[in-house]
């Protein structure tokens, strides 16, 4: 009985450390950095979040390995591919061209998301 | 733990009852023996009954899976440490094995070091002769290239291939190459085309054993738990006697019986991952440190003499 609380508890820290979704602009503009925008995906539970993104051109885009697996970010067109990232290890891309790409895991490929690129070249 | 088969009025060595009491026993000492189609089940307790000689036919090996040498979390931070444990326990069966098969995931990162570690704790083994198919934690950054110099010698492709032991033919395929977005498992034309004419010349009587990372058949697909084409590659194998696909990736027991083919996955001996549906993804698998190795373990196969039929016993490490 007390192995199954133990069980459960150790369970349910698990679940709780593991919600780390982040997404959106974070980066702030300082007086010597033209205006670039970055973004962010954290990578999760097997699932990229968010699942969909918009950003604007020019956008560098970082995602971070969060799950306790290693997970890729590969673009269905393997325009952008990065290594295997362990925990905590991260990927960047900067979207120069407008469009819609998706992209996914390739070890886990049922991990599927996406990220619009919007505005002029 | 042992629900015995004690309706045996047809002395068959099995009733209903007891098959799906048997159904449950994912992950303990359970025995099966396929006869003629019809799988029958005996609790551990009474194979020991049975003599060394009767269980020791004419092949005997054992399947390990998912050592993922490199992995350092919760819920086992030492991976090495129960590899060896598995190593232990294969060298001190009753009926030495003929040789090892790995289903995949050697490694966790498919990083020099961790190959190096596998293959300096494999010699510890007293079994000599060792099969691999790569998982998809083997092939990362690289395509598989450090992988296939290591272990895919004389094999084709991405390191498929086949061989025969004790009148059975073995057939090593590669099934986490070149992954689709949003797909599962992959075998490719390439490898179907091989595989049909590999089995074009074997007779129809001669026992088929298959082996892959990921599972052939569709246990899970939401958690990327099957094959794409993995029918494809069944349907060259319809008119044998006997097929048994053995599989790993999903860290747990799980066996189907359709026909003359039985699919059996393995345990891994690094750490265990949720049954299908149970947790929101197929991760590492957290439990009390005192459970671990009760979910780790290995996969023993003998062909008893006389019986048309392998018998496929799971044993955890421990308890």
């Amino acid at each position: 009985m007390l192995i199954a609380i133990a069980g459960l508890a150790l369970l349910g820290f698990g679940l709780l450390s593991s919600v780390h979704g982040e997404g959106g602009t974070d980066a702030p503009l300082t007086a010597d950095q033209p205006n670039l925008p970055t973004s962010s995906v954290a990578i999760d539970n097997f699932s990229f979040s968010p699942v969909s993104i918009t950003v604007p051109v020019g956008t560098t885009l970082t995602w971070t390995n969060r799950d306790d697996i290693p997970h890729t970010v590969v673009s269905d067109d393997q325009k952008f591919k990065s290594k295997a990232l362990d925990t905590d290890e991260k990927f960047s891309f900067t979207f120069t061209e407008p469009g819609a790409y998706s992209y996914f895991c390739s070890i886990h490929p049922k991990m599927v998301a996406k990220v619009i690129v919007e505005g002029a070249k | 733990m042992s629900a015995y088969i004690e309706d045996d009025h047809t002395e068959d060595g099995i009733n209903r009852r007891g098959f799906l009491k048997c159904m449950a026993w994912a992950g303990t000492g359970a025995f099966f023996v396929l006869q003629g189609g019809v799988l029958k089940s005996f609790a551990m307790s009474d194979v020991s009954k049975r003599s060394a000689k009767e269980l020791k036919g004419e092949l005997s090996f054992v399947q390990i899976s998912d050592s993922h040498i490199g992995f350092n979390k919760p819920a086992n931070p030492d991976v090495l440490a129960t590899l060896n444990a598995a190593i232990e326990k294969i060298n001190s069966l009753d009926v030495p094995p003929a040789f090892l098969l790995h289903t995949g995931d050697l490694t966790h990162l498919s990083k020099a070091e961790e190959f190096d570690t596998l293959e300096q704790s494999l010699k510890a083994l007293k079994t000599d002769r060792i099969f691999y198919v790569p998982g998809e934690h083997d092939v990362l950054n690289d395509n598989g290239q450090q992988y296939r110099d290591r272990f895919a010698k004389g094999t084709k492709g991405d390191g498929w291939y086949s061989f025969e032991h004790s009148g059975t033919h073995f057939i090593g395929l590669v099934n986490v190459m070149n992954l689709k977005a949003g797909g599962l498992g992959n075998l490719g034309t390439d490898q179907l085309e091989w595989l049909e004419q590999d089995v074009k010349h074997v007779k129809s009587s001669t026992p088929i054993v298959l082996f892959a990372h990921i599972p052939l058949w569709s246990v899970y697909p939401d958690w990327g738990w099957g094959t794409d084409d993995s029918a494809q590659a069944l349907s060259y194998l319809k008119r044998f006697g006997s097929v048994t696909v053995l599989n790993g990736h999903i860290h747990q027991t799980m066996q189907k019986v359709e026909g003359k083919v039985t699919f059996h996955t393995a345990m891994s001996t690094a750490f265990p991952q949720p049954a299908p549906g149970s947790a929101p993804s197929p991760g590492p698998m957290k439990v009390p440190d005192d459970k671990l190795r009760s979910l780790l373990g290995i996969t023993n196969v003998n062909q008893i003499r006389g019986k048309h039929s392998l018998a496929i016993i799971d044993s955890p490490l421990a308890g």
